[in-house]
């Protein structure tokens, strides 16, 4: 090995925070259905506990002998509105007990998977999941909560959209906490390793080891090596730097893979921000050229970056999948927070970014008295994008009690610290109240 | 397995001296070394060979940071593959 290429990775690692943000094992919960939800939970837990047994461990073992941190380990499950289905209870919180449980005994640091698929209707199970949420993102800690509105194939559920709304705004007012938590999706995936979305796809393999890689501070290294040349260079830039980066997620993974003793799924691609200096995709786009992120051209290098950390990615590695694309969580990137505070990002932008990177309008406070219905009407704005573009979007917004535009929240960790952002005060009433069903869209004539 | 041991820091006598002793005394053997001074540091990797498959790699590279502290440089360890990995198709 080259003395220069050894060191090269040493300052990414050292340095520039690249790291393995997480491994995710999916596990299917789909041999634990019983009428009697005690029952249920018995099997879930115990299969969970089994199969996720050396996780951690494995983890562990991989940080130590390979020097890459590994942020995150975390499980994902079956949508347990499909498992709940079958009991009759009324409310599913035994069911996330029982994933926290075995959570916080296995030492993972997030379950996801308390999901419902609801893009064209509601199975018996998913409206109990739904109005379950307040109280089990209240009452859990490591649970994850996800609910598909729309799909590009079926459109978008009002119904659920409206509920939605509601559903966030109840939680709200619980902690303001809870809506981390939780991800209000178009076109879901079923092989996500992040969080909050992760949920195990019934098309899955029973047990699969996923992968998220990360590598922002990487990315915006490389760059800064490259001032005033041409996009082309950029873009190639990013390309060769996001093949690194995937090369380390392949390689942590098919060694996870192998000493669990399950096969490897996927690498996802994403570009995930830390608050941490140096770990921000707004720093990236502003390396590219932007005096702030949110300014005119943002959109057009943030297409830029997504694209080219595919392409540079998708060589890299045996199976691509997950969300694979730029995050742009406003509170867990320091260049996104100081674009809000200063005044040159606002919601109407990201909402526009994200027609062009995944996932969503993600991590954004706004005020505690937004009504419900402005909060459905943005997840009806973002599904609309996910659905027409054939693409992923996500929404996880948090409104603050008693907090208005300009004040901060501090969420801790991971999840960093956000300004409040203001809302379109005029009303979406009216339309959230039709209900019914968006009709899914023509898939020819694309303009 | 084979592991990467990287020496990086401010040149003074004795760096190889206490790192080869280290290794001498884990039964670690050093099969590549090279050295160089770059952007003024002293850089030093080792291609070392761990033997006993039962090494823990996180009391290993707590000792080695201790010693590190001790000889004013910062030392690492990583199994061999993830530099592959990252830069060898």
């Amino acid at each position: 090995m080259e003395t220069e290429k050894i060191i090269e990775t040493i300052h990414m690692i050292s340095d520039e925070n690249l790291d393995v943000r997480t491994i995710t094992m999916g596990i299917s919960l789909l041999d634990c259905i019983d009428s009697d939800s005690t029952k249920a939970c018995e099997r879930i837990y115990n299969k969970i506990m089994t199969k996720a047994k050396n996780l951690v461990k494995v983890g562990e073992q991989i940080e130590a002998e390979y020097g890459i941190p590994i942020i995150n380990k975390r499980i994902s499950v079956t949508p347990i509105a499909i498992i709940a289905a079958a009991s009759s209870d009324q409310n599913y919180l035994k069911y996330a007990q029982t994933l926290d449980r075995a959570a916080k005994e296995l030492g993972v640091n997030f379950i996801g998977g308390f999901s419902a698929l609801v893009q064209k209707g509601y199975q018996t199970g998913d409206l109990k999941l739904i109005k379950s949420l307040p109280q089990v993102l209240d009452e859990t800690d490591l649970v994850c909560a996800s609910v598909n509105v729309g799909s590009t194939r079926s459109g978008i559920n009002m119904d659920a959209v409206a509920e939605m709304g509601k559903v966030i705004k109840d939680a709200s007012s619980r902690s303001f906490m809870t809506n981390t938590k939780m991800v209000v999706f178009c076109n879901a995936v079923e092989d996500n390793p992040f969080m909050a979305g992760a949920f195990h796809g019934v098309g899955e393999q029973d047990t699969v080891i996923n992968v998220g890689v990360s590598g922002p501070g990487v990315v915006k290294h490389a760059l800064e090596k490259v001032k005033g040349k041409s996009m082309d260079v950029v873009a190639e830039t990013i390309k060769q730097t996001s093949f690194k980066v995937t090369r380390m997620g392949q390689l942590v993974g098919t060694i996870a893979a192998e000493r669990l003793g399950v096969p490897f799924g996927i690498v996802d691609l994403s570009l995930a921000p830390t608050p941490a200096v140096g770990d921000s995709v707004a720093q990236i786009l502003e390396e590219i050229g932007l005096e702030s992120v949110g300014t005119h051209g943002t959109t057009a290098a943030l297409a830029l970056l997504n694209d080219a950390v595919k392409k540079g990615g998708i060589m890299a590695c045996s199976h691509v999948g997950g969300l694979s694309g730029a995050f742009i969580p406003v509170s867990e990137d320091a260049g996104m927070i100081a674009a809000v505070n200063a005044g040159t990002l606002n919601i109407e932008k990201l909402e526009a970014m994200t027609a062009v990177c995944s996932v969503g309008l993600d991590m954004i406070a706004i005020p505690g008295d937004t009504p419900a219905e402005t909060i459905s009407a943005m997840i009806a704005d973002e599904a609309a994008i996910g659905m027409i573009n054939n693409k992923t979007t996500a929404v996880r917004i948090l409104p603050i009690q008693n907090k208005k535009v300009g004040e901060m929240v501090e969420f801790g960790g991971l999840l960093g610290y956000a300004p409040v952002m203001g809302v379109n005060s005029a009303s979406s009433a009216k339309m959230i109240a039709r209900g019914g069903l968006i009709p899914a869209p023509i898939h020819s004539f694309k303009n | 397995m084979k592991a990467i041991l990287t020496t990086i820091g401010k040149d003074q006598v004795g760096i190889i001296a206490g790192v080869s002793q280290f290794l001498a005394e884990k039964k670690i053997n050093i099969l590549d070394v090279s050295q160089t001074i770059m952007d003024g540091y002293f850089t030093m990797m080792m291609m070392v060979e761990i033997k006993d498959e039962k090494t823990d790699f996180a009391v290993l590279s707590d000792e080695l940071n201790v010693l590190g502290s001790k000889l004013g440089v910062e030392i690492k360890i990583r199994r061999e593959e993830i530099y592959h990995a990252m830069h060898q198709l």
